[in-house]
Parts: structure tokens; C-alpha cells; sequence
């Protein structure tokens, strides 16, 4: 990943910009490095940063997509985006009125969310066997 | 849904699957402005939790701070958290009224002995007891009564919290918050005018989790939500450091979204969480739609010498002003917020109570 030094992307100085955008895309380099040699998985709030207008589009933007878009439906529809970094993630979650209820970026092989799991395994095993007997 | 229920159960009651339940999860540590890292913790916290009963008092408020919680009509993080407690009283939502109403506070109180949340909006008048009375009995009575068996309370809304707009000069109500009439439970203050509906049930959620009333400030808030100034997490602040406001609503430096701290914005001395959380389903805040802060969960907001004057705007003696600047030995704005605190605490300590003959004397 390489990433510019400026202050503010390249922003007008006069311009929405918090100075957020550099250091977040740094932090997240230092993640998939942590993540390429121990496996260390990291996920960041992208919420409880402070962002101007624009600033979390031109991140979005920075990261751009990548080879893999999952759409998940529970408790309304999630995006979970492989951005063009392989190993990092975009994981949006919205309610039924497509609010957004939390934005993280996931640095990990594959978030958790994605993979079935145990308990629903275990429901759906037990439908399932209802169903053929 | 049976008050034996675990959260989880309840959730998956209601057809929730586990990777929704994670979802959710997810969304309420980012709420709770914990670290996504506790997620798996706070998951497992969550699925064991027993359903608490909440009984929630109104007093002199404006119903604004439960409209805060309940104007969503689609299942939203804070809307499952408000389903998962159970609500045994609430005399603007619930059906019951009158007689009925109070048997089911009284009959929750007595099932619950102990442990129930009770929930405050509205301050509660010390003037005259026939200034506000629910089913004939007095604010102050009701307050007492139910309190008595509360595990903790949390006082919603900046009028439950610090007296707020009943309170502002001349308080002709006497109006006090609740922590001035009790003083042997545990209260939890969630400001703001009305305060951010995640913030109330992210509390709600954070004594779900972990079973402890969070880390609270100097004025009862819990620091996860009010531990930094609006100021420090405005998007706008780089402005402010590089010395660039707009003058008037309508100017350059307006329309370029310079920061408004000359046009009254309060935000250097307002703690609250509008500047992350945001309002209206995570649009913006007041700040971002180009008004100035008015400083809504802070005490005495109301009185703080107007909404559109910068804080740096001396309302008394001046030369007491240039002390703190000069005492202090620091920027300018740090100095004045110190001074506007200091002058919050004086208006505290000078309560007025002015009653109905009073004003009409004025007349």
C-alpha cells in the first residue's frame, strides 16, 4: 500500500479536512502488515473518528474495491467489501431502513461475520432434521 | 416475552439469527464507544443477561427526550435494546392509565425490590408540590418512593440531570434535578436536550453488559459518551486552530464551514457525543448543518449569557475575566472556558425561587 505523506490528501487548505484520512490509512497499513506476519487480525470503528464531509467517501475511495462484495441479510442488509488491499476489509451494517448502524474496516483473511456460525449450524441442522423425519 | 428470558433468548425469540445477534453486537460496542475488540465479550455478556425492569418517571419535561428514544418505527439497535428491557412503566407509552398505571409501578417495584432501573426525565419542582402530580401524588413524593427500591437511576435528559429549561432563571418552579433530592442511589446522568437516543440505551446496554454503572465525570455522565468536548472532535476544529470563523451566517468563512465559535458555539465547553454519534440516523449535528453548539447537556445552558455569543464574550465583570486569562497563562479560549465555567458554578450556587406571585408581582 502506498500512501502519500501530504496533511490532508491533497485537500485546499481551506477545505472540510480533519487531517483523519493519512493517519487512518497508516493505521490500517500497520494492520496488514501485523496481519501478514502473525496473522493478527484488527478492526477500526470508522465511527469514532472524527471525520469531515467527504472525508469517509475519499477514504472509501482510497481503499477502492477489490475481487470480493458479500451481502448479508440479518437485522437488515450488511456490505462486507474486499478493497483492493487483499486482507482488508470495508463491513457495513444498516438497519431495515438501510440506516447506517456501524462502519468498521476489518484487516483480517475473512471477517467472522461471514463464516456459518455454530449456533446457526446447529439450528438449521436441527430444521433440517425435523423436516426429514 | 417472559422476564425470565436471557437477552439472547429474546433476540433469538424473535427469529434474530447469531450472525445478526454479532451484527448486533458490533453496532452496540461501536454505540457504547468501546473498542470492536470487546465485541466477543460483550456478545457473551449480552446472551446471559436477564431482562431488567425499568420503570420510567416523567415530571416537567417536554416529552422530547422520549420522543429522542421512540420516533424510529423500524428496528434499530437502540429499538432492540428498548424491546429487550422490560418496560413496566411508562406513563406516556404505556396503555394502562390512572389507578391501573400505578398498580403496575407499584407491583413492579415490589417484584423487583432492589434491582430495578429507574429511569428520570424531567426535573422535578420543589416550590409546590401541586406544580406537577402523577395520579394526585407529588413529583417529589413519586420520585422518593420509587427510588427507594431502585438498583441505580438515570436521570434522561438535561432537565432529570441538572434541572434544565424548568430550572433556567427564575426557576418559578422551583425546579431541582433528581441527584438534589436523592442521594443514597447511584445516578447515572445522560444530558443533553434532548440527549442522543443511542447514548440512552447505550448506557441501558453498558448496564446490561457488564452489570456496573459505567465510569461517570465530575457531573455524573458516564465518560464514555460525554469524556471529551464537542470542541475536540469537531471536524471543524482544524479551523479553529488555524484561526479562521465565520463572522456571520452568511459570510465567506460560513459558507467555507469555518468554525463557528464567534457566532456563539459552545462546543469548547460542551461534553456530549454529537460530533461522533451524530443525530438523525448518523446525518450530522448541529455544528455540521452550520449551527453553532448550544451547549445543551451542560447545567444552566439556558442561562449562559445567549446562544449566538461567543464564550470569549464577557457578560460580567470584565477585569475578572482578564485575571483567568492572565492566571491561567494560557490560549486565550482555554482561559475563557475555565471563566465560563467558573461562572456556571456561581449561577449553581445563587438558585433562585421565584413563584407564581412572585411574576405576577412583575406584571
Amino acid at each position: 500500500m502506498e500512501i502519500q505523506t501530504e496533511t490532508a490528501c491533497g485537500a485546499e487548505p481551506d477545505s472540510f479536512a480533519t487531517g483523519n484520512v493519512i493517519p487512518l490509512l497508516h493505521e490500517i497499513r500497520h494492520a496488514l502488515q501485523a496481519l501478514h506476519d502473525n496473522g493478527q487480525e484488527t478492526v477500526i470503528d470508522l465511527r469514532s473518528i472524527p471525520l469531515g464531509p467527504g472525508e469517509e467517501e475519499l477514504i472509501q475511495e482510497r481503499l477502492g474495491r477489490g475481487e470480493v462484495t458479500v451481502q448479508l441479510s440479518a437485522l437488515g442488509p450488511s456490505e462486507i467489501v474486499e478493497t483492493r488491499f487483499s486482507g482488508v476489509w470495508l463491513v457495513t451494517h444498516r438497519n431495515n431502513d438501510a440506516e447506517v448502524i456501524g462502519k468498521f474496516v476489518e484487516v483480517c483473511v475473512i471477517p467472522r461475520l461471514v463464516t456459518a456460525q455454530q449456533a446457526d449450524i446447529r439450528a438449521g441442522l436441527a430444521e433440517l432434521n425435523s423436516q426429514l423425519t | 416475552m417472559s422476564k425470565d428470558q436471557t437477552i439472547g433468548e429474546a433476540l433469538r425469540a424473535r427469529g434474530i439469527s447469531r450472525r445478526g445477534f454479532m451484527k448486533f453486537c458490533a453496532a452496540t460496542a461501536s454505540m457504547m464507544a468501546l473498542p470492536p475488540s470487546m465485541v466477543p465479550m460483550i456478545a457473551e455478556a449480552l446472551e446471559k443477561a436477564r431482562r431488567p425492569s425499568v420503570i420510567w418517571l416523567s415530571f416537567q419535561e417536554c416529552t422530547g427526550c422520549t420522543e429522542s428514544l421512540t420516533r424510529s418505527h423500524s428496528p434499530t439497535v437502540e429499538g432492540l435494546i428498548f424491546d429487550t428491557i422490560s418496560l413496566d412503566y411508562h406513563h406516556t407509552l404505556q396503555a394502562a392509565s390512572g389507578a391501573a398505571a400505578e398498580a403496575a409501578r407499584e407491583a413492579a417495584m415490589q417484584e423487583n425490590e432492589g434491582n430495578y432501573i429507574l429511569v428520570v426525565d424531567g426535573s422535578i419542582p420543589t416550590k409546590n408540590p401541586g406544580y406537577s402530580t402523577i395520579a394526585g401524588i407529588s413529583n417529589v413524593d413519586m420520585l422518593q418512593e420509587t427510588a427507594a427500591g431502585a438498583a441505580a437511576i438515570v436521570a434522561v435528559g438535561t432537565c432529570a440531570a441538572f434541572g434544565g429549561i424548568p430550572h433556567a432563571s427564575p426557576n418559578p418552579t422551583g425546579a431541582v434535578s433528581v441527584s438534589e433530592l436523592v442521594t443514597d442511589k447511584p445516578i447515572i446522568n445522560v444530558s443533553g436536550c434532548p440527549p442522543i437516543p443511542v447514548v440512552i440505551t447505550g448506557v441501558l446496554a453498558q448496564y446490561l453488559t457488564f452489570g456496573v454503572i459505567p465510569d461517570l465525570d465530575e457531573l455524573g455522565r458516564p465518560r464514555a459518551f460525554y469524556g471529551q468536548s464537542i470542541h475536540d472532535r469537531c471536524y471543524r476544529r482544524p479551523f479553529y486552530d488555524k484561526g479562521l470563523f465565520a463572522e456571520t451566517f452568511d459570510d465567506e468563512g460560513a459558507k467555507k464551514g469555518w468554525c463557528l465559535y464567534k457566532l456563539g458555539c459552545k462546543g469548547p465547553t460542551t461534553y456530549n457525543a454529537c460530533a461522533t454519534t451524530k443525530w438523525n440516523e448518523g446525518t450530522s449535528f448541529p455544528i455540521e448543518s452550520g449551527h453553532p453548539c448550544l451547549g445543551c447537556s451542560e447545567p444552566d445552558f439556558w442561562d449562559g449569557g445567549g446562544f449566538y455569543k461567543a464564550i470569549s464574550t464577557p457578560t460580567e465583570d470584565i477585569t475578572r475575566t482578564a485575571v483567568y486569562a492572565i492566571g491561567a497563562g494560557a490560549a486565550a479560549g482555554v482561559a475563557l472556558g475555565a471563566y465560563n465555567r467558573s461562572k456556571k458554578h456561581r449561577m449553581e450556587k445563587q438558585h433562585q425561587k421565584v413563584g407564581i406571585d412572585d411574576l405576577e408581582k412583575g406584571d
